[in-house]
């Protein structure tokens, strides 16, 4: 199944996918461009992972970290599908980050890798752009490059966990104005979803709801002002963003 | 007296009172803080500023020029307290098992009245509901290089209250700080000494990030926070606001960080 939070008519509503249409909660049939989309999920806690990719770490000189490096962001950064993310005007490397999220479904605490699975409600795409003009090496990748606002599109989709037969073995795929810019697999993840699970669980409880963002392989370009980009993970579905001014 | 906004254990409702000595006044009664069952007022997300301290930061003496770090901070360097480390007045902060001692970050909180973007310094205080303190505790960690989530999002690892006072109460850039464990003073310091005064470190941080209503932006930790044990009675007062007590517990004691 898959699941959307969208606005419609002036309300909030919880909607299904169905035959390319959203049924909503209340039972009304609508066309996907009929609806304003939200994050499939309202954030709250949400941990992003850098350099999880060993590809992606090599195209930014670092080596592969031998622990997760895990950072955090704040509800103010997400967008919903379709939604527009602002470029600043002083930015000269402005690059998206296509990444499986992963959604937990229950509290969470000390987990086993072998386990980590009976505590995935679904998934879905995020698209984590960065800044690269403001990094800063103090807890890098600081808040400035990756909690700005609008600057963390997420959806279209929750996809339930049963849905995805191997969620370590989907394509991703980034297009900037049509054309393909970074392709890769999460089964080149360095951390595995079940190792992030194990990990995080390990030191903090995790709550229903909280998201982790898995890393980006490589293929990062600048986006302009006017980029319409779409991140893509196979079964699901494209998440659309456009750079603004 | 001063003007509060608190809430209770086991409630989602905020309420107004008014704090004389030890006595919480509200609709019409009064009541023995000590005897509330008080909650974390938080509604929102709580932002950590790092180094915003004079001191802090020339502790970092020249190594801020050096490898990995290369420059000094320019922008806020913020981090998060998400909400699993969120934790009452008079609740235990839990010691994790492998640990031995915790850094205790004696932090004003400041607490978002309104979403606030961009802001002027000028105009930054209009956005502020009021002051809280808030405890950021830390496992002690000396790189700040990478984010420290592992260090500093440990459940239980954020103490928060006991109360806001509002802010027509208090001037947020010159309050005392002192830090007491089992009753003795180990910390004093005072907001004079941030780099970025409050109205400042608004307009900077909502310069790249909205800060919406029931946030709680901290101000910094001064230099050598104190470190508590297992057992250890912890106790944040901040002037004009009040004090913030829990003591340490370890973890194996602790059922769902509660202890019951």
């Amino acid at each position: 199944m898959k699941r959307a939070r969208i606005v419609y008519g002036g309300s909030i509503h919880h909607a299904k996918e169905h035959e390319g249409n959203l049924l909503l909660d209340n039972g009304t049939l609508v066309g996907e461009e009929e609806v304003v989309w939200l994050p499939p999920v309202e954030p709250k806690t949400v941990f992003a992972l850098g350099l999880n990719y060993a590809d992606h770490a090599s195209e930014l000189a670092f080596q592969a970290p031998s622990e997760p490096l895990v950072f955090l962001k704040g509800p103010n950064t997400f967008i919903g599908h379709k939604g527009q993310t602002v470029r600043p005007a002083d930015a000269t490397y402005m690059h998206y980050e296509c990444e499986l999220a992963v959604v937990i479904s229950k509290t969470a605490r000390k987990v086993k890798a072998e386990d980590a699975y009976n505590f995935v409600r679904g998934y879905t795409i995020a698209n984590d752009y960065a800044i690269r003009d403001y990094l800063e090496n103090y807890y890098r990748p600081n808040l400035r490059v990756k909690n700005r606002d609008t600057c963390t599109p997420i959806g279209p989709w929750l996809v339930d966990a049963e849905d995805i037969q191997n969620p370590m073995n989907l394509t991703l795929k980034t297009y900037v104005n049509g054309e393909l810019t970074q392709e890769g697999n999460t089964k080149d993840m360095i951390f595995s979803i079940p190792v992030l699970i194990e990990y995080l669980s390990s030191f903090m409880t995790l709550n229903a709801g909280d998201i982790i963002l898995t890393g980006t392989p490589k293929g990062s370009v600048d986006t302009p002002v006017g980029a319409q980009v779409i991140t893509e993970i196979e079964g699901l579905g494209r998440l659309a963003n456009t750079i603004v001014g | 007296m001063s003007k509060v906004i608190f809430t209770f254990q086991g409630s989602h409702l905020f309420h107004d009172g008014e704090v004389r000595g030890n006595f919480l006044h509200y609709n019409g009664e009064s009541y023995e803080i000590n005897k509330l069952p008080l909650d974390a007022p938080v509604s929102g997300t709580i932002y950590g500023t790092l180094l915003n301290y004079k001191g802090a930061l020339s502790q970092m003496g020249n190594a801020v020029y050096e490898e990995p770090y290369n420059m000094p901070p320019e922008a806020p360097i913020l981090y998060i307290k998400p909400i699993n480390t969120i934790i009452g007045y008079g609740m235990p902060i839990p010691m994790p098992i492998d640990e031995t001692e915790l850094e205790i970050g004696a932090a004003l909180g400041i607490v978002i009245g309104r979403s606030a973007t961009k802001v002027s310094v000028t105009q930054a205080l209009d956005y502020v509901a009021g002051y809280t303190i808030v405890n950021d505790v830390s496992i002690p960690h000396k790189s700040i290089y990478r984010p420290a989530v592992k260090f500093k999002a440990r459940d239980g690892f954020c103490p928060v209250g006991p109360w806001i006072v509002h802010k027509e109460d208090i001037n947020p850039d010159s309050l005392h700080i002192k830090v007491f464990i089992n009753n003795e003073l180990k910390q004093e310091n005072t907001t004079g000494n941030l780099i970025r005064s409050v109205p400042k470190l608004l307009a900077d941080v909502t310069e790249f990030m909205t800060l919406s209503e029931g946030d709680i932006l901290l101000a910094g930790i001064p230099e050598n926070p104190p470190k508590a044990n297992a057992g250890d009675q912890v106790r944040i007062e901040i002037e004009g606001i009040g004090y913030l007590e829990n003591r340490v517990m370890k973890e194996d004691e602790l059922i769902a960080g509660v202890n019951i």
